[in-house]
């Protein structure tokens, strides 16, 4: 699931201090599981939007929407009326759900209202962490079902480096060495040999680095 | 044996370094270290290289290391080889993608450069960018395979054929006291796989943890197919001491801190750094399976002249 964190208030309520007619548009999917980007949430800084603008003596006018998912353009058109109406709409979606946002409405400001974090996962109530960089490229099945490129500090293939301490990573102690616990779990799983095999200069052009990804299934195309 | 460029230059031999050949002969070797300094001080890599003439076989010139901003260790390296000292380039995978990699080391190889260490290096959250970004295209095992296959079949890791060859005595390093052990050794056997033709370790202070490390590397005959450099530090106060201590990955153990903390003044204290020092080489040349020493004084290289003499070093042989 893709993690966020909400913005600071004092940033969002610069961003939208210019406008009158304001939307909030929370959204349905990751960010209302992890907390930063669903309706609860949209309520929540409609309501200090409202408290600002009162507070200097400026008239908003503030509605608040959430479709099911902002990257899936089905649901933007079915909140398009709410939307239509605003100056500006306050998106809660990850970075694409603002993106998506702003090509439903290409003649309208619209402002990102959370930081999107990571792939990730939560541990605990209100702990999250990173497990997938969308490399592109999978290799769990030669870790363990651990990933190296997300969870070691230098995305190593080959073993940690000189710096792993006591199972922790050199930038802190918070954090797990990820081939501390690859190590681990392929000697649970009788795979230790794995690790002597040498995962070889690797092609990053599935990753970020081959440019901005697509994705074209023709056995899913009407 | 000496390789030859041919092709429509003049042939040029390519001359192995002095430490390969200081290695190759038999000879137990000495290195020391070259910070290159937080400027373009040319003069500072000077003097810092001309302490070291005759003294040692090999000095590595270190790569923004910790993460702080430096003179390029191949420029440095440059000087360094000018002056009478033969450089180890090092090269972290920190902040190069391959293509920067190779092309840094095809400049070096055109400056005389010889040897390179291949380290991962140090994250940049402990140095003075810490907002920067990482690069790690490639980890220090595929660096060195990469390099290796360069070396030898004149391919680049692109697959394009290189034109003419060139060869580099191949480094990268270890680290005993990191954990787990097991896993430690195991990456230390893909690095030499790969291409490591030697190794220096991280700063042994924990003799017995070290001893046993080796009977690790010995067991799967690794000190056979690439020379061992056993790493020291030299100390020069009890807070350098304890600052060592603290660096993660290193083991110091307790009776050096307090041979330390038992001296009086700077001068007692900086005795006390040769003579633990000069206790931990007289033992670390008796391991078996040790192929050289390699001595870094952080911070405090004009000690190095009166280590390796003291150690009974001199004179270094000429091979």
């Amino acid at each position: 699931m893709i993690i966020a964190n909400q913005k600071s208030m004092d940033e969002i309520l610069r961003s939208v201090k210019p406008f009158e007619k304001i939307t909030v548009a929370g959204c349905g999917t990751c960010v209302t599981v992890c907390m930063a980007g669903g309706e609860k949430e949209a309520l929540k800084v409609a309501d200090m939007i409202l408290l600002d603008a009162k507070a200097s003596g400026r008239a908003v006018e503030i509605n608040v929407t959430s479709p099911i998912r902002q990257c899936d353009m089905e649901f933007l058109n079915d909140r398009e009326d709410e939307l239509a109406d605003a100056d500006c709409i306050l998106s809660l979606g990850c970075g694409a759900g603002v993106q998506f946002m702003a090509e439903k409405f290409p003649d309208k400001v619209v402002v990102p209202g959370i930081n999107t974090s990571f792939i990730g996962v939560n541990r605990d109530l209100g702990y999250w962490t990173e497990m997938c960089q969308g490399c592109g490229n999978c290799i769990l099945e030669k870790t363990g079902g651990i990933c190296p490129v997300s969870r070691c500090s230098k995305s190593h293939f080959n073993g940690p480096c000189g710096g792993s301490h006591t199972g922790k990573c050199e930038i802190n102690d918070e954090t797990d060495c990820a081939w501390q616990l690859i190590y681990e779990r392929l000697k649970r799983i009788g795979q230790l040999d794995r690790l002597y095999e040498i995962n070889e200069t690797r092609d990053w052009s599935t990753s970020r680095d081959g440019g901005p990804r697509s994705l074209v299934r023709e056995d899913v195309k009407v | 044996m000496e390789n030859k460029i041919v092709g429509a230059t003049a042939p040029v031999a390519i001359a192995k370094s002095n430490l390969q050949k200081v290695l190759e002969a038999g000879h137990l070797s000495v290195s020391a270290e070259i910070g290159p300094p937080m400027s373009g001080d040319r003069q500072n890599v000077i003097d810092k290289a001309l302490h070291l003439v005759g003294i040692v076989d090999a000095a590595n010139v270190t790569d923004n290391q910790t993460a702080i901003v430096r003179m390029s260790s191949i420029a440095a390296s440059y000087l360094a080889l000018q002056n009478g000292v033969d450089p180890v380039v090092q090269m972290t995978c920190r902040d190069r993608n391959r293509i920067a990699i190779q092309s840094d080391l095809l400049g070096a190889y055109a400056l005389g450069l010889r040897n390179v260490l291949i380290l991962s290096g140090d994250h940049q959250s402990f140095g003075n960018h810490k907002q920067s970004k990482n690069v790690f295209d490639l980890d220090s095992v595929q660096a060195l395979q990469g390099l290796d296959k360069l070396m030898k079949e004149n391919v680049f890791m692109g697959g394009s054929p290189l034109k003419a060859p060139i060869d580099f005595f191949l480094g990268t390093t270890a680290n005993p006291f990191a954990d787990p052990e097991e896993l430690q050794i195991i990456r230390l056997e893909k690095k030499i796989r790969a291409g490591a033709r030697f190794v220096q370790t991280q700063a042994i202070y924990n003799l017995d943890r070290f001893k046993s490390w080796m009977e690790r590397v010995r067991e799967r005959g690794l000190h056979k197919q690439a020379h061992l450099l056993a790493g020291i530090v030299v100390n020069r106060s009890v807070r350098s001491v304890e600052a060592t201590a603290g660096v993660p990955g290193m083991d110091v153990p307790q009776s050096i801190i307090d041979r330390m903390r038992a001296t009086k003044g700077k001068d007692g204290a900086e005795a006390e750094g040769v003579a633990i020092a000069l206790d931990l080489i007289k033992e670390l040349k008796e391991v078996e399976g040790v192929a050289g020493i390699h001595i870094m004084a952080i911070g405090w290289e004009a000690i190095v002249p009166t280590i390796v003499e003291k150690a009974g070093f001199l004179p270094r042989p000429k091979v």
